[in-house]
């Protein structure tokens, strides 16, 4: 006769054997995190996408790495010097650097995966227009020859956000760099082994510690120093919703979230088995930029005026809103950096609506109507265009403020139809930091006209200081071109700082080490 | 019968002509540029241009169309513009997700929904009635991302019995795939309870007033036989034709429902797939969603044989 109970704990005893037979290997030392986006494409060279930055750190190495006191230092390179006459660099690579599938790392490597990183990178480009060439000395050694004097070498070689130039071997760095290398390419000689067969887009990504990796002696410091891997592995796992990802370090079931929506934090800080650490002080920028070929914002008078007429307070409050989490800063290459200044500030982000009143009736402002356009998925950016839309209002401008998602927006912004056919005038993004920390890496003080970003800027002058920036070798004097250029600036904006704001990460009380950088990196943490 | 099977199959392609040249001309004309969504944040106009031209996009719109309908012919779905996989690929990685809630939705609600439906009718204007007529309104007016938060603070954060998210395959470890599963199949299963029952309980209401329930009961049966075997029975077809159509609901409800519990099935492939404008993903999932929906509408006909034996093909 069937019975039901007897059926049951058949099933429930068979279930729980095969449960015991094919259990999953326990990880003592994985670290599961969530980071801000799923990692789909895999090599960070092809995109400037902040996720694949972070992946790269996570398994290439760079030659040179940026300290917490944004020092640039050598990495996988052991001694470098330059000539006296500024015109020939020699790098020297430390001894035992070793890719993951155990071959050496050799100079050919580092030549071949330089020229690939400046086909694509801006200020790879800028240093590769004043370079001669390269020259390969022997397995470890290889020279960059200048055309002339340019101040930017190691800055450009230690650049620590997209794209970052990570060292690759040559056989991957010869891919065309509009291609993207392949999977089973993705090797380095970075602290940690990507694992392609657990690979599963949209799911997770597993890197695994490199045992052979040798870390420099020096402590970490930022994105410089002993990459020391102290957990055996990582995932980073997706979990596209926000709420869902908050639920899962609350549960225990992941032990860190690289960056939490600002409005979940206080939910956060009240649990006591959770902590927030913010490891970028400097933070990130919000930023307004302008179409600088459309009709008004064709003319800087008109452009300035929107200057004038911003406070960066109200786009801080509309979108962030906790004090403790941004920071009001009129300067351009970011509070709290060598390069950050006031000079030519004074007069501009005060939010003083009548004499951006006055230069509108200056400059011939005639009521076009300014095609703003808002983002409206992405919650750390949707407030930020209606207070725009109300500022510049407050200073006579008519503004059509258009909706849609981030994605549509990205595809609109490259357009440079008019406004009125599909165009736009302006939209607000936000940059991390480290990528805006000296005019020539900020992408948006780029004013080459069509080779500029959207927006499309073509002003002389700024470029004319940008190259003396980029050829001066003395600090100081690179300090003073960017007073003078910000002077300039403040009058013919390509763009507008809209305030500086911090996300820091979620991890739980048993997640420590985590460094104080620019980009999240996984080196230094330990599981307790 | 076989016949008809194969009348229905060939309708298919028409179907399917239809979808492809719908779903090729919205993606074409909605906005969004693949390769500036690639290109990433910090990218060049002409970085952008350079991406554009190596994916194909610069061709006329009739060439890509032309060129992807011969690749379907040939079996060849595409690679995706983003993950550096085959289309295929992608889907066969997150097909069992989804294959499984949508399984432990159908089962949940299935089992749930068809008896309370037959007691309502059972016992009509009872308060038994009043409740299940009561909770499938209230089925169908919460939306399911609300459902399946309440049931994460309740069961897995308040409780900790369940998992908040993740999905763990059946042949690695039965038990975790089950308990990632039951909060899921629980969200999605609420709106299809709510539907079935309340059908269930119309069609019931109205068999039990023919004539041959009466002579069934005239004849002593009991009402457990009266109802599973001549009341059920005979009310399965609008049953059956309402699970049919509510697949549909759970593909929609799955979209949802993965993004919630961070399950990687095709719901949330799909999701990804439309914000980042991966066309050759899009293009290919809506196009097997077309299929699966025909499939199964055909299998709810051919099941009608074995519930009315009147209703030949």
């Amino acid at each position: 006769m069937f019975s039901f109970k007897k059926s049951a704990l058949a099933l429930v005893a068979a279930a729980g054997a095969t449960a015991l037979l094919t259990a999953a290997p326990v990880h003592a030392q994985t670290i599961k995190a969530v980071m801000h986006s799923d990692v789909k494409i895999l090599d960070p060279i092809w995109t400037t996408a902040y996720i694949q930055r972070n992946h790269g750190y996570m398994v290439w190495d760079t030659l040179f790495a940026m300290d917490e006191k944004f020092d640039v230092k050598p990495q996988m390179v052991d001694k470098w010097e330059v000539s006296p006459d500024k015109l020939v660099w020699t790098f020297t690579l430390r001894d035992g650097l070793e890719w993951h599938d155990g071959k050496p790392v050799t100079a050919e490597d580092c030549v071949a995966s330089i020229k690939r990183w400046a086909a694509r990178d801006s200020m790879g480009q800028k240093m590769m227009a004043s370079a001669e060439g390269f020259e390969v000395v022997d397995a470890k050694t290889f020279k960059l020859k200048m055309k002339e004097p340019y101040g930017l070498v190691l800055q450009s070689l230690g650049k620590p956000s997209s794209n970052v130039p990570f060292m690759m071997p040559k056989k991957t760095a010869e891919t065309d760099p509009m291609q993207q290398i392949k999977v089973e390419d993705v090797i380095g000689s970075g602290p940690f082994i990507f694992k392609a067969d657990e690979w599963k887009p949209g799911e997770k990504i597993v890197y695994v510690k490199n045992a052979k990796y040798k870390p420099r002696a020096e402590p970490p410091s930022g994105l410089a120093g002993g990459k020391v891997v102290k957990v055996d592995r990582v995932e980073w796992l997706w979990i596209p919703d926000v709420q869902t990802q908050v639920g899962a370090l609350q549960n225990g079931e992941i032990d860190m979230i690289e960056s939490p929506g600002h409005d979940l934090l206080p939910i956060l800080a009240k649990d006591k088995n959770i902590n927030l650490f913010n490891g970028n002080p400097t933070g990130n920028q919000y930023t307004f930029r302008f179409n600088s070929t459309a009709k008004p914002f064709d003319n800087p008078k008109v452009r300035h005026a929107v200057f004038v007429a911003f406070a960066q307070e109200d786009f801080l409050k509309a979108t962030i809103g906790d004090p403790q989490w941004f920071k009001v800063c009129k300067a351009p290459f970011v509070c709290g950096t060598p390069l950050a200044t006031d000079a030519g500030m004074a007069d501009v982000l005060n939010g003083n609506a009548a004499k951006a009143k006055q230069l509108l009736t200056e400059a011939g402002y005639d009521g076009t109507p300014i095609v703003l356009m808002q983002s409206t998925d992405l919650q750390v950016l949707t407030n930020l265009a209606p207070v725009a839309k109300q500022q510049m209002e407050r200073a006579g401008f008519k503004v059509d403020m258009q909706s849609m998602d981030w994605q549509t927006l990205v595809g609109r912004r490259v357009k440079k139809d008019p406004p009125s056919q599909g165009g736009w005038h302006a939209f607000l993004t936000s940059w991390v930091a480290a990528d805006i920390l000296n005019p020539v890496m900020a992408g948006f003080f780029n004013a080459s006209c069509d080779k500029a970003m959207f927006g499309w800027p073509c002003d002389a002058t700024i470029e004319k200081f940008r190259d003396q920036f980029a050829k001066e070798t003395d600090p100081a004097k690179q300090k003073q071109i960017v007073e003078d250029l910000q002077k300039y600036w403040a009058n013919n904006p390509t763009h507008i700082n809209v305030g500086q704001w911090y996300s820091p990460i979620a991890r739980r009380n048993n997640i420590e080490g985590n460094m104080i950088a620019p980009a999240p990196v996984f080196w230094n943490i330990t599981k307790k | 019968m076989l016949d008809f099977i194969a009348r229905r199959l060939i309708s298919i392609i028409p179907v399917l002509a239809v979808v492809a040249i719908f779903v090729f001309l919205m993606l074409r004309l909605t906005p969004g540029d693949p390769a500036a969504v690639i290109a990433g944040d910090n990218a060049t106009s002409d970085q952008i241009a350079d991406i554009r031209e190596k994916l194909g996009l610069n061709e006329p719109i009739w060439t890509q169309f032309a060129i992807w309908i011969g690749d379907i012919l040939q079996g060849k779905f595409g690679e995706s513009y983003f993950f550096k996989k085959t289309v295929a690929e992608l889907i066969a990685q997150r097909v069992e997700p989804t294959l499984a809630l949508a399984l432990c939705t159908l089962v949940f609600a299935v089992c749930i929904s068809v008896p309370i439906g037959v007691m309502a009718a059972y016992r009509q204007g009872s308060l038994f009635d009043r409740v299940v007529m009561g909770f499938s309104v209230l089925g169908f007016s919460v939306p399911g991302f609300v459902i399946g938060y309440c049931l994460i603070y309740i069961f897995a954060i308040e409780l900790g019995w369940l998992p908040v998210q993740g999905y763990v395959r059946i042949g690695v470890n039965f038990w975790q795939f089950a308990e990632r599963m039951v909060l899921p199949s629980l969200t999605l299963s609420v709106g299809f309870v709510a539907l079935i029952s309340r059908i269930t309980r119309a069609s019931v209401l109205e068999v039990l007033n023919e004539d041959y329930i009466r002579t069934a009961r005239a004849k002593g049966l009991s009402n457990r036989v009266v109802l599973m075997r001549h009341a059920l029975r005979n009310a399965a077809v609008p049953i059956l034709t309402v699970i049919g159509l509510g697949i549909a609901i759970l593909m929609g409800g799955a979209v949802v429902t993965e993004s919630v519990f961070g399950l990687p099935g095709l719901g949330r492939l799909t999701v990804e797939a439309v914000l980042s404008r991966d066309f050759p993903t899009i293009q290919t999932v809506i196009l097997l969603f077309s299929v699966v929906y025909v499939v199964i509408n055909l299998l709810i006909d051919i099941s009608y044989t074995l519930f009315d034996p009147r209703i030949r093909y």
